[in-house]
């Protein structure tokens, strides 16, 4: 392999060692967490597609009102975990698992509660950003309309803080009746995290939100992002090392299914204690 | 290492073309231009029909005699049957005056005509029966006794204004024997049912009011009856006398006649206009003279109120099962089963179609409604025999495969991330299908109905079964209560070209009439079907910037 090429050049940030500025700038470092203690919590959960195994006896404890990044190569089963979250692979057949994921100390899995109530407290943001066809409003209130909720005055006041939220409220407040189609990516990807805020979950996962974005775009996303953990507990899946770098409290590294390491970011990024996070983190990887 | 790509030689571009281009657009154009004949056929055959031909005097040699007939040259061609060697020509003469001459067209052999001529001053008749009149005008007989001979100034004037008053007098004839006095006896068919179940539960007061509202109803009747026997006592008034080319001399009854046209004095802008009008009249009047003569608006009409019952009929009932087959079911092979019986569904004779409708809905379910409802009117069916309904829903049956393939597949044609991005707002299955799925599906699924609708529209067999007859007494809506009559028979543009086509006892005449329906049905399916794509395109542009 050609040894110029890093991750780290691949992408239009500073190399890495300025990656570390944003890190020290992080709060302090989150104390390793027993089991349960995290606001989501999951405990010794294996996945199966099929009869292939993806995820292999994860246990982690996600903190509340941090964000967590989860790193690693493609195809490692980050956005598996990260789907399972919210229980968005149940859209799949023939999947399975064992184990637990605890939201706020609950199963997710609880035969008596509707699946459409865990995803209204974890709500979720794609990697291709995917508004629907209505106007800008009617796609910020979708997830109160689900609910029944028809108080014009009401959802006048979610459009608003869940623009506010989303930074995108100077741009659209003129435009809310237009067609949510006419927007930039950029900005269709804020409308998407101001949808999901807008239901006022507890959680956000984000896939790879920034990815099909520019630079600006991005860098507005993750001012966003550092924003929202004043509010809600964030999950993000990553493939840009800065970004992680920047804007997460912990960060999780998976390989092939497994995970490797989870700690602080700060102790992943500047002293990881197993060899295969650090050959990642340092695009000495494969 | 650039330098070795240097001199490669490009490749040139074809001018000619490839063979599979040639094949491909060789396929396609065969079928283009058997589409484009067909129509051209259809149309220039159909619109003929309206177009107001010269007539032309035919002199004859008969021995010593010369005898002259005239009418419309309908064609000129070789004898089928040939003789000898040499080739002869026949004239295919529409002459009118079915009356006087047992049969309305004549074929004329082209060596026994002496001379031609287009007479001026000819009149052709269009009357009530017996179709058209052809001669020359000799004189109006009005009631008082006046005699207008056609030589007269005032005679065309005239003329007019009698057809004029005859029509609107007609008119007011029909509406008063078919609504006002149709109205009564119903109600008194009604009264008389009543009036049964109330002796048979032995209810004298009812009765007594019963008989009461009859008696009225019969005073009512006689009032009416006389007077439309007035009306039509004066359809008889005044009469036109012609003489035909064969030498004969008729009178006709002013009230019988419909429109006059003076054939060979009508420049051309006269006979586009007259081409417009006949059109006109074909497309709003009811047929006459065992459908020969007169219009197809009940046909046109009853076509198009089944296609739109089935319309409704066929689309909730294939999108409710495309949806349950795409989005419920859980794929495995009793689905690829199901599918392929959907598939297959299509490719059953539309007259085992027919005859299940025939069996399921008219028997079974129309026998039951009427003895659950209609039980008072005793042994007449009242949904127990076929109708429009039964047709639609049997034509619903018929057509359902064909949504049920094309809503299944814009249904999973709609992308994933739009579903995962409604379901992940906590919205449940059904109103991510409601919300997100099937907005995104309509255009699909119009696709789907325009196929439908091509299909039940065009089909003749069931319908034989179910509803259609060659002359519906009334259309299935009208004015009178309670206005959508779902169990009456009705007219169809299909059967009527197989009607007339087939069944007609006088095919010649009735030739044309055949194009010019079927001109009428393409262009009633090309109507709904414009209809329905523009609803889909102005859909679709909604969608239409769709990033998902
Ligand atoms: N719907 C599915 N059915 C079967 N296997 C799947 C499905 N989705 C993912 N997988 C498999 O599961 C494994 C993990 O996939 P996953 O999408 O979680 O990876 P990832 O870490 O998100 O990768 P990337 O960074 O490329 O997005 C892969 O081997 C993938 O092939
Ligand atoms: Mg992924």
């Amino acid at each position: 392999m050609n040894l110029t090429l890093t991750p780290a050049a691949t992408t239009p940030m500073k190399p890495t060692q300025n990656a570390a500025d944003p890190i020290a700038k992080a709060p302090g470092p989150t104390q390793p967490m027993g089991v349960g203690q995290g606001y989501l919590s999951v405990q010794n959960y294996n996945f199966w597609y099929g009869s292939n195994q993806t995820l292999f006896d994860i246990s982690m404890e996600i903190p509340e009102k941090q964000v967590t990044a989860l790193i690693g190569p493609s195809g490692c089963g980050k956005s598996t975990l990260l789907r399972n979250f919210n229980r968005m692979n149940d859209l799949i057949d023939n999947i399975r698992h064992s184990g637990d994921i605890k939201i706020a100390g609950h199963t997710i899995y609880d035969p008596l509660i509707e699946v459409t109530s865990l995803r209204k407290r974890v709500g979720m943001v794609f990697q291709k950003s995917n508004p629907f066809p209505k106007s800008i409003y009617e796609n910020v209130i979708y997830g109160l309309r689900v609910s029944g909720k028809t108080n014009k005055a009401d959802l006048d006041i979610a459009v608003e803080k869940g623009l506010r939220a989303a930074a995108l409220w100077d741009e659209a407040k003129d435009r809310l009746n237009q067609s949510a189609l006419g927007l930039s990516g950029g900005q269709m990807q804020r409308l998407c995290i101001a949808r999901a805020i807008a239901v006022e979950p507890e959680v956000i996962l984000m896939d790879e939100p920034c990815s099909a974005l520019d630079p600006i775009a991005t860098g507005k996303i993750e001012e966003l992002i550092l924003e929202l953990k004043k509010q809600f507990t964030v999950v993000i899946v990553t493939h840009n090392m800065q970004q992680a770098g920047r804007c997460s409290d912990r960060t999780a590294f998976f390989y092939l299914g497994k995970l490797i390491e989870y700690d602080t970011t700060v102790t992943i990024f500047t002293n990881p204690h197993q060899k295969q996070t650090e050959d990642y983190i340092t695009g000495r990887f494969g | 290492m650039n330098a070795s790509h240097q001199n490669r030689p490009l490749k040139p571009a074809r001018v000619t073309g490839e063979a599979q281009v040639w094949l491909t657009a060789m396929g396609l154009s065969i079928g283009l231009i058997m589409v484009v004949g067909l129509l051209a056929i259809i149309l220039i055959n159909g619109i003929e029909v309206f177009w107001p031909k010269r007539i032309v005097e035919l002199t004859m040699k008969d021995g010593d005699k010369t005898i002259s007939i005239a009418g419309e040259i309908v064609i000129e061609r070789d004898k089928p049957i040939k003789t000898d060697e040499t080739v002869e020509r026949e004239i295919q003469l529409f002459t009118g005056n079915k009356d006087v001459y047992g049969q309305g067209f004549r074929f004329i052999d082209e060596k026994d005509v002496v001379s031609r001529s287009q007479p001026a001053g000819v009149l052709k008749v269009e009357r009530m029966e017996y179709g058209n009149a052809i001669g020359m005008p000799v004189s109006l007989k009005l009631k008082g006794g006046e005699v207008i001979p056609a030589t007269d100034p005032r005679f065309n004037h005239r003329l007019q204004e009698l057809i004029d008053e005859v029509t609107d007098r007609r008119n007011e004839i029909l509406y008063l024997e078919q609504s006002v006095i149709g109205a009564n006896a119903r109600r008194m068919t009604d009264l008389g049912y009543q009036r049964k179940s109330a002796e048979s539960s032995n209810d004298q007061a009812a009765i007594a009011e019963i008989d009461a509202e009859v008696a009225t109803l019969q005073a009512d009747f006689e009032i009416l009856r006389t007077k439309a026997l007035e009306l039509r006592a004066r359809q008889k008034d005044h009469q036109l006398v012609l003489k035909l080319f064969t030498g004969e001399e008729r009178t006709l009854i002013m009230g019988d006649l419909v429109k006059v046209t003076w054939s060979n004095e009508l420049s051309l802008i006269g006979r586009v206009g007259l081409t417009f009008s006949h059109l006109w009249s074909f497309m709003v009047e009811k047929p006459r003279e065992a459908n020969t003569e007169g219009g197809i608006w009940p046909a046109i009409f009853g076509t198009f109120v089944m296609t739109i019952l089935m319309s409704i009929a066929v689309t909730p009932f294939g999108v409710v099962a495309a949806i349950y087959l795409r989005e419920y079911a859980k794929q495995g092979p009793i689905v690829r089963i199901v599918r392929i019986a959907v598939n297959n569904l299509a490719g059953v004779p539309s007259i085992v179609f027919g005859v299940f409708g025939l069996g399921f809905f008219v028997y079974i379910m129309g026998g039951t409604i009427d003895s659950l409802f209609f039980s008072d009117k005793g042994a007449t069916p009242t949904f127990g025999t076929g109708g429009i309904l039964w047709a639609s829903l049997t034509l619903a049956l018929m057509t359902v495969p064909v949504v049920i393939v094309a809503t299944e597949e814009s249904v999973a044609a709609v992308p994933r991330g739009a579903k995962e991005g409604s379901l992940a707002l906590g919205a449940s299955k059904w109103q991510t299908i409601q919300r997100v799925v099937l907005p995104a599906a309509i255009p699909g699924i119009l696709t789907g109905l325009i196929l439908a609708m091509a299909r039940g529209a065009g089909e003749v067999a069931p319908l034989m079964l179910v509803g259609v007859v060659k002359l519906a007494p009334s259309l299935p809506i009208d004015g009178i209560y309670p206005f959508f009559h779902l169990d009456q028979k009705f007219m169809h543009l299909g059967f009527h070209i197989y009607d007339l086509g087939f069944q007609s006892p006088d095919s010649e005449a009735a030739k044309p009439m055949v194009f010019a329906t079927t001109f009428f049905l393409i262009l009633l399916v090309m109507a709904l079907n414009l209809g329905a794509i523009v609803l889909r395109d102005r859909i679709r542009r909604r969608f239409a910037t769709s990033a998902f």
